[in-house]
């Protein structure tokens, strides 16, 4: 199937910043140790919060569900770890939002831990034939109930993607294998390390959502994933595809066009194409969730950057704290500058390192001095620079210098709102002109009209 | 409304900063001191880079941005595209082309230095724009020019066309060109095509008109047409740094492979000149083939280095090969219809008026298509 077309098989335009993986790539994922305590956020994901379920000073074990969900788009959260909740409290998440989180103390001894976490997470059999056996409802709803969401970053409650739809039947099943953000490798390091998990989960999606083919698509700069992958595909029909790598590969509209030639329309979801993308993280959890009716409890998150002094990969419980994994890392170095949730293309800032980790959260980047340093910002001189960068076809500089100046008539004339904020036209930049910035702030102009 | 103006002049322009002042409130029960330690060090740090450094601690994203790519650094790149042209104008004028372009380059800095005080503003350092303007200006005059044509035009170029607009990104007309077309109409005896030619020099090739003058000249008659070779060299007469289209092309396809100058404008500037020099030929409106309205005149240094200004030009690819169509068109009509041999300097003028317009009608369909209505 792979021919010269599809392995460069791209989007149009976007940038190349630099990639930085080899700061973890070689790191195996590492289990972290159980920490004395995490706290459950009840909003880890796109939707409504949950409604928590447990009362203080109660017994929970790893798994046990502390927030149930309210509605459709929404999802539930659980105990990752063995212990006792105390009172419900307020967090303050990196992207700003306070949550409610129910605390937990871990118990002095844990059901489970280390190397057989590991296994109980990723490890033994995942079967790849007789699936089928499971009726697609099924699927879904287990994917409801173990508390899954999308684990590239938009945490989007998975079963709403896994159910069938009948008015608008879906073809494609995307498995989103770039990892397009720079230093982050947990994604890679699951492809290398468990690809059979993902094959399962891919498997099952594809079931569930009754799509014709499944494709793989991982960026070209994962030689070795691609060939996990596609060793453990062999035989099954899921296809592996490489891609160009290129920032934003794995934004899910470029995605889509890069591996099936539609565009997802504007403010649309790529279902109105007919496609679905789940991250290989997300699959490889429904796969536990159906087969072995286990809750999301952990996820691999990389620890990275030039600020950290000992980059990992680590399997952790949710809701442990920033600062916990920096500190498991080794710490920062002296001229670490900025702590972000995920990436630095666009990931937050985190303003408190006692804030916990969420399901969405893919990585913690360290930067230092020297990365974000920036130069001073000067006049626009309408090179085209960010109109050549943008995936999405836009002009940020109009919409950008319209908002600055408040003229949400003109914003709106270049499309403000069909911006997905990925950063490109800012890194592009030549008048290091906040470019990306000014368009949240016109978009927040324009809901406030 | 008034909160995002307000904030135009902080860099921190999003809504994540608010999170912060509200942090103490959101951890009760958290060690805060212990958390704060590591992050605290690096912002006491006195040994900050030099520079300005952004925001470090809480920081809208991108994190990143490509440091290799500055507005300086696209300026000094059309300046080392322009190298060719200098070193050719040098060749063929000797020291004409050194006084012209060095009168100018002092004016410039002076002009902006005073013009912007006045407005009072920073004056901007180390921006070579005015460099660029005030090159190419010094280029695009005839050698004999005497030297009150080169003060005047740099002073108005930088002074009217640029400064008085609201300074760099802000000028509607390529400054160069309206330093130009001033000191053409004020002093049209010593600009125009008389003012090139000089029996008694001892450079050989301002003895001769120039080549576009000599055309018109011999309007009708087929004779007189200047030689192919010369003219692609550049041992013609002419402005100071137009004569060679071998140095333009050099220079020029230097900026498109930096992508300091898009290469779409050229391409539009060339393309049209071909299809409608062409056309002209066809129906016998000029005697001037392609390759004469390609390398004769200000042609290419037009192309590559004047319609290219970023400021003056539109924004999507499609609208700069518009822009750039409209140029080559203009020219070529100019030339065979107007009492000017040349046209480029009014040609580039007319269709900078023209960008606000190929905006609007270049704005790209996004990808998915425009944003849906909504009822």
């Amino acid at each position: 199937m792979s021919t010269a077309t599809t392995s460069e098989a791209t989007f149009a335009r976007g940038i190349h910043p630099p990639e930085e993986k080899h700061l973890a790539e070689g790191m195996p994922i590492e289990i972290l140790p159980t920490p004395a305590s995490v706290m459950i956020p009840l909003l880890q994901h796109l939707g409504a919060p949950c409604e928590a379920c447990v009362e203080a000073k109660q017994e929970v074990a790893i798994g046990d569900k502390v927030g149930e969900a309210t509605s459709f788009i929404s999802s539930p959260v659980h105990a990752s770890i063995d212990g006792k909740t105390k009172k419900a409290t307020v967090a303050t998440l990196p992207n700003g939002r306070h949550v409610k989180v129910i605390p937990i103390k871990a118990a002095a001894e844990q059901s489970i831990s280390g190397q057989d976490l590991f296994d109980d997470v990723f490890g033994g059999e995942w079967p790849r034939d007789g699936l089928d056996a499971y009726e697609p409802d099924a699927i879904s709803k287990a994917a409801l109930e173990a508390g899954v969401v999308g684990l590239g970053g938009a945490a989007f409650p998975s079963h709403v993607k896994l159910a069938r739809n009948e008015e608008t039947p879906i073809e494609y099943l995307l498995i989103n294998g770039c990892e397009c953000e720079p230093y982050l490798t947990a994604d890679y390091r699951l492809m290398v390390e468990v690809p059979e998990a993902i094959i399962t989960g891919t498997l099952l999606a594809k079931h569930a959502t009754g799509a014709k083919e499944a494709i793989i698509g991982i960026e070209n700069n994962k030689p070795k994933a691609i060939a996990a992958l596609r060793k453990a595909a062999e035989g099954t029909g899921v296809e592996v595809r490489s891609l160009k790598t290129k920032y934003p590969q794995g934004a899910e509209r470029q995605l889509t066009t890069a591996m099936i030639g539609r565009e997802v329309p504007t403010l649309g979801l790529p279902l109105q194409v007919g496609a679905v993308v789940q991250n290989v993280g997300t699959v490889a959890a429904i796969a536990r969730a159906v087969l072995r009716g286990k809750a999301l409890t952990h996820r691999v998150i990389t620890v990275t950057g030039a600020g950290i002094r000992e980059p990992k990969n680590l399997l952790v419980p949710i809701g442990v704290s920033y600062q916990e994994l920096i500190d498991y890392c080794g710490g920062m170095t002296e001229d670490a500058a900025r702590v972000i949730s995920g990436g630095p293309m666009m990931g937050f800032t985190v303003g408190h390192l006692s804030a916990p980790v969420t399901k969405g959260t893919s990585g913690i980047t360290v930067l230092t001095h020297e990365d974000v340093k920036k130069s001073e910002e000067t006049a626009c001189i309408r090179c085209g620079r960010c109109v050549d960068a943008c995936p999405l076809n836009l002009v940020p500089t109009k919409i950008a210098l319209a908002s600055r100046a408040g003229n949400a008539e003109v914003a709106e004339t270049y499309y403000l709102q069909a911006c997905v904020e990925c950063g490109c036209c800012a890194y592009a930049c030549p008048a290091s002109i906040p470019l990306v910035q000014l368009v949240r702030i016109g978009k927040i102009m324009l809901s406030n009209k | 409304m008034a909160e995002p103006e307000d904030r135009n002049n902080s860099e921190d322009v999003t809504e994540e900063p608010k999170a912060v002042p509200e942090e103490p409130k959101v951890v009760p029960e958290e060690p805060t001191a212990a958390p704060e330690e590591p992050k605290a060090k690096p912002k006491k740090e006195p040994v900050e880079p030099e520079g300005p450094v952004v925001g470090n601690i809480v920081a809208p994203s991108p994190h990143l941005s490509d440091t290799s790519l500055t507005t300086k650094g696209m300026m000094i790149d059309v300046l080392i595209g322009l190298a060719p042209v200098m070193v050719m104008s040098i060749v063929v004028f000797g020291w004409y082309a050194v006084i012209q372009v060095g009168l100018c380059l002092v004016t410039a800095l002076i002009t902006e230095s005073i013009f912007t005080r006045m407005t009072g503003k920073p004056v901007p350092i180390g921006d070579f724009s005015a460099v660029i303007t005030a090159v190419i200006l010094g280029l695009s005059l005839p050698w004999s020019a005497p030297w009150y044509v080169a003060v005047i035009g740099t002073t108005v170029a930088i002074g009217i066309g640029k400064v008085v607009f609201g300074g760099l990104g802000q000028n509607i007309f390529n400054p160069a060109m309206v330093g130009r077309a001033f000191v053409m109409l004020s002093f049209a005896r010593v600009m125009g095509s008389g003012a090139y030619v000089r029996a008694s020099e001892t450079i050989d090739v301002v003895t001769r008109a120039t080549p576009m003058a000599a055309a018109k000249e011999a309007a009708g008659t087929m004779a007189d047409l200047p030689s192919l070779w010369p003219l692609f060299l550049g041992t013609t007469n002419g402005s100071i740094g137009e004569t060679s289209a071998l140095a333009c092309l050099v220079g020029g396809l230097y900026l498109c492979w930096r992508r300091s100058a898009s290469w779409e404008i050229p391409a539009g500037v060339i393309g049209a000149t071909i299809l409608f020099a062409g056309f002209a030929n066809l129906i016998n409106l000029t005697d001037l083939s392609i390759p004469h309205h390609l390398f004769g005149g200000a042609l290419l240094l037009g192309a590559f280095f004047i319609a290219t200004d970023p400021v003056t030009s539109p924004l999507s690819p499609k609208g700069k090969f518009l822009f750039g169509a409209g140029i080559g068109a203009l020219v070529v009509l100019g030339r065979i219809f107007s009492g000017y041999p040349e046209w480029v300097m009014f040609a580039v003028l007319l269709m900078n008026c023209a960008v606000p317009l190929i905006n609007q009608w270049t704005i790209p369909r996004p990808v998915g298509g425009p944003v849906p209505q909504k009822d």
